[in-house]
């Protein structure tokens, strides 16, 4: 019983927005596989984004606002290769090494910059956003096409100087990553499930210690998700014109691995341990501003190439704006998944993108069934992106403060 | 026993000083091959700073580095950061715990000296990629542990532990280190328990007996003597002797730490049952967790010193916290013949009385405030002291503020840097005063006093309880004391009373017999 409450309280988030999104989903008339076409688009889009921000957590950063920088350089880079006009895989491939060598340089800055303002982490990541927003401006408003050389009569506005306010991927980048392969959403699954169970195979026959019911819980939804595509494809049901972006979902799928892999190495170790306490870090002998810089470059740098990833798929973006929904978006996703300032997995950030998005798509239709406008589930969206971010900082000092004061009990 | 190894460490002619206060002046230090070296002094007397010197810490290089040389081996060392010194085999078990709650004991015992395997990422971008070896570092704590003879689950997470392993898992990751030659104790016993110190002093030995060298510092003077070979005592930052032990006494080594002789506090008689009772307790509870108050009656007369002892647990803490209204209780407390509403922290100290908390970076102080603010931030809460009324608004008065605030320095010997220091920077015994002044602040009729000399040295002690008879006898202060020591309370108070399962056991008078204290804490009877 205490742990079912246990469970409860420390998911509450999460749980609410499951709840909100379910219900959302039945009041929106929503049919299930035009849903499913659209959060599998969102999830390729937003999860890279979302996951660049697991590193700084570890590294006790707490959430990184900062990611707009990152977000800047990749579009950066997307600007340049638009304009030299080299499209599909090849384009991104280029733009993500552009935007490299700016992600390290921003990071490297801001790791510096975070050193120095030690504790307030946050709200210096959050006002560096705003701040290089406004460099960001003055480069492609002002410097583009006066002294930055640029002849282009479709990004550049018509005087000559300064970027339109939006720019189309169509024919460029756009679907660049998407379109290497996709497959209808039924076989996908039952590809899934299969190499789930082969993968939880081989793994229960290596080590005997694996837990059973878990065990059995994973082959269970490996078998539903095999039997369950194969009925789809047989029955030729409209889930076949769900089209999964399989290149996409596999490069998700290499940055959660290189998580992973990357806790388990000398440096990750060396991050979770300055997250933990950096005066015990610094005794112990590890440089730990080093390692919140490398934790900001990482961040960063996957942070511009989590950008690229977003605009490919989206197709188009807004030249000044794009970047900055980009970090507050991806925090309010991280959040929902129930991660916090000091935790943050990637089974969170994957959950609350999946929630986050749900809301996206539901709540205008939602809305709209509902009170007849659309606008107020537009309303509700702002409202939750913005709510969330501030309720789970709330709650995060409201728990730090519980804590220290049942230490100080317990130290009586 | 001497011993005539080789030198292992020598430290010569170390000062230090913190913008231009001199903490340390001329210190030479030298300890050989297997000797276990006492370091005593009272807080404040410069032992943390010179073992930061040794350790190359950020706040001696930050501060403007230090004079005077160290040699290590026989050979001439710079130490600019803990990782030299841990490079050159030097190890610290510190004070506080350098253990974090959140990771394995073996991740603890391993930290930042993780075993590593080559994997293919590592090979192009650095030994930064490679990944953790879990069981060769299992088994090294193992190890580490075993020759500590601790039966200690070296995965366990560190924050389920009892406080006396955290210890030896401190202990556990010097020994780990292959190199290490010479290992620093900084009061290591401080939060121990009486067996888990007895078992840690033997351990000491042993290590002594493999060849380690080790710096012990403790306030535990039984201790030194105990198991050292030659101490040296640190005053105000002046080595004031270095003694092997066969030439010294306790006695000798508490004089030389505090440069005065201890001495008894005077005692004077006084008639109480002439006095009006000012505070009066009936059937208090007090819901403070771990020191639960089941059901109180006291009479505390104006003018005394009442003392309230008994072990740890048993509810004596949760009196004082209880009228103070800092825990929820019920009852009635009658102050001055008029009932004192309780859970009301704001009244109860409007009414008069003040609260010197056993908790005293907790509840006593404001950590990063100055010491001046600490003093009058309370008497300006409660009684708008120290404020300049600006018609509208009011302003907090400077330099009244300041006046004050030195006046009480310099009454109290409170040993800092100026008003404007913060009082996390002061040693405990400082930081105690601090708490005393901010009471005097308030100007009280009735102060608690908890636990007033927790984790201070001899003769802060001393000088801690000297203020509170001085405050008693010259302004005529009724005081409520509470401490653990039974001593303390025998040498100033007038009555006491011993506090068992919640309950007041009995009143005694200060020159009592032991047996009839012992008794009464054991709660075997109650005597009336």
């Amino acid at each position: 019983m205490t742990q079912v409450r246990r469970f409860l309280t420390n998911n509450a988030v999460s749980i609410l927005f499951v709840v909100i999104g379910v219900l959302g989903l039945r009041v929106s008339g929503l049919s299930l596989p035009f849903f499913l076409e659209d959060i599998v688009n969102r999830l390729a889009r937003n999860s890279f984004m979302v996951l660049s921000l697991i590193i700084p957590v570890l590294a006790g950063l707490g959430l990184n606002f900062a990611i707009v920088l990152g977000a800047m350089a990749g579009q950066a880079a997307i600007i340049v290769v638009t304009h030299w006009k080299i499209p599909g895989l090849g384009g991104i491939l280029l733009s993500i090494l552009l935007a490299f060598p700016l992600a390290v340089v921003l990071g490297i800055l801001t790791g510096r910059l975070l050193n120095r303002a030690r504790g307030k982490e946050m709200i210096t990541t959050l006002i560096l956003g705003f701040f290089s927003n406004g460099i960001y401006q003055l480069v492609f408003l002002l410097l583009v096409g006066s002294v930055i050389p640029m002849k282009n009569d479709v990004l550049v506005l018509s005087s000559g100087v300064g970027l339109r306010t939006s720019i189309d991927l169509t024919g460029g980048l756009k679907n660049g990553l998407d379109d290497l392969l996709r497959i209808p959403f039924p076989v996908c699954a039952a590809v899934t499930g299969i190499v789930l169970l082969g993968v939880y195979l081989t793994r229960f026959f290596r080590r005997r210690s694996v837990r059973l019911g878990k065990m059995v819980g994973i082959g269970l939804l490996a078998l539903f998700l095999i039997g369950w595509g194969l009925f789809q494809v047989y029955t030729r049901s409209m889930f076949n014109f769900v089209r999964v972006p399989v290149g996409t979902f596999l490069i998700v799928l290499g940055l959660c691995v290189f998580i992973t892999f990357f806790t388990r190495t000398k440096l990750g170790q060396d991050m979770r341990t300055v997250g933990q306490d950096r005066h015990i870090a610094e005794v112990a002998g590890i440089d730990s501003d080093r390692i919140r810089i490398i934790a900001m470059v990482m961040s960063t740098v996957l942070a511009s190439i989590g950008q690229i990833v977003f605009l490919q798929n989206l197709g188009t973006f807004s030249t000044y704006g794009s970047h900055e929904q980009a970090g507050m978006f991806a925090i309010a996703a991280l959040l929902i998944g129930g991660a916090s300032v000091a935790k943050a997995t990637i089974g969170q950030a994957l959950l609350g993108t999946l929630l986050f998005h749900t809301m996206f798509i539901v709540s205008p239709l939602a809305g709209r069934t509902l009170f007849g406008d659309a606008q107020l589930g537009e309303f509700f969206r702002a409202f939750v992106a913005y709510g969330i971010i501030g309720l789970s900082l709330a709650l995060h000092s409201w728990k730090k403060q519980m804590q220290a004061r049942e230490e100080a009990r317990r130290s009586v | 026993m001497e011993r005539n190894g080789r030198s292992v460490l020598e430290m010569k002619n170390i000062s230090k000083e913190f913008y231009g206060n001199k903490v340390l002046k001329g210190i030479n230090l030298s300890v050989q091959e297997g000797e276990i070296h006492g370091i005593v002094g009272e807080n404040g007397a410069g032992k943390s700073t010179l073992m930061n010197i040794l350790f190359g810490m950020s706040v001696i290089h930050s501060t403007g580095g230090f004079e005077g040389s160290i040699e290590f081996l026989g050979k001439p060392v710079r130490i600019s950061s803990p990782f030299d010194a841990m490079a050159l085999g030097i190890g610290m078990v510190h004070q506080e715990f350098m253990l974090i709650p959140g990771y394995s004991v073996t991740e603890n015992i391993k930290l930042n000296r993780e075993i590593t395997k080559d994997n293919f990422f590592s090979k192009i971008l650095g030994p930064g990629l490679r990944t953790l070896d879990w069981d060769s570092m299992g088994q090294d704590a193992k190890r580490a542990l075993s020759k500590l003879e601790m039966d200690i689950d070296e995965w366990a997470r560190i924050a389920g532990l009892p406080v006396g392993h955290m210890q030896f898992v401190e202990i556990a990751r010097e020994l780990d280190k292959q190199n290490l030659k010479l290992l620093v104790f900084d009061e290591p016993t401080a939060v121990l328990t009486e067996s888990e110190a007895d078992r840690l002093l033997s351990t000491l030995r042993k290590l002594a007996e493999t060849g380690i060298s080790i710096l012990f510092i403790t306030h535990r003077l039984h201790e030194i003597m105990e198991v050292c070979d030659r101490i040296t005592v640190l005053r105000d930052g002046v080595q004031v002797a270095t003694k092997s032990k066969s030439e010294t006494t306790i006695e000798e080594l508490a004089r030389l730490m505090v440069g005065h002789s201890i001495e008894s506090v005077g005692k004077r008689k006084v008639n109480l049952s002439e006095r009006k009772t000012i505070l009066k307790v009936r059937d208090l509870r007090v819901l403070m967790p771990g020191e639960t108050v089941q059901k109180v009656d006291l009479d505390i007369k104006e003018g005394e010193i009442f003392g309230i002892g008994g072990l740890a647990g048993q509810g004596k803490i949760g009196i004082a916290n209880g009228i103070m209204g800092l825990y929820d209780s019920s009852g009635s407390v009658e102050f001055d013949d008029k009932l004192l509403p309780l859970n009301n922290p704001r009244e109860v100290l409007k009414r008069g009385l003040a609260f010197l908390s056993e908790d005293r970076r907790g509840v006593g102080l404001l950590l990063d405030m100055s010491v001046e603010m600490n003093i009058v931030a309370p008497a300006i809460e409660i009684h708008r002291k120290f404020l300049k009324d600006m018609g509208v608004f009011s302003v907090l008065d400077r330099s009244q503020i300041r006046a004050f605030a030195q006046d009480m320095i310099q009454k109290l010997d409170i040993r800092c840097l100026g008003p404007d220091q913060p009082v996390k920077r002061l040693s405990g015994g400082n930081q105690q005063k601090v708490c005393i002044a901010k009471a005097l602040a308030l100007e009280p009729k009735l102060l608690f006093v908890s636990e007033p000399t927790r984790g201070i040295d001899i003769g802060a002690k001393k000088r801690v309880l000297d203020t509170l008879v001085e405050l008693n006898q010259k302004n005529g202060m009724t005081i409520v004391l509470t401490s653990s020591e039974l001593a303390e309370l025998r040498s100033i108070c007038d009555r006491i009373a011993i506090i068992s399962e919640g309950r007041v056991m009995g009143i005694l008078d200060p020159d009592a017999e032991d047996a009839q204290f012992g008794l009464l804490m054991a709660g075997e009877y109650a005597v009336r």
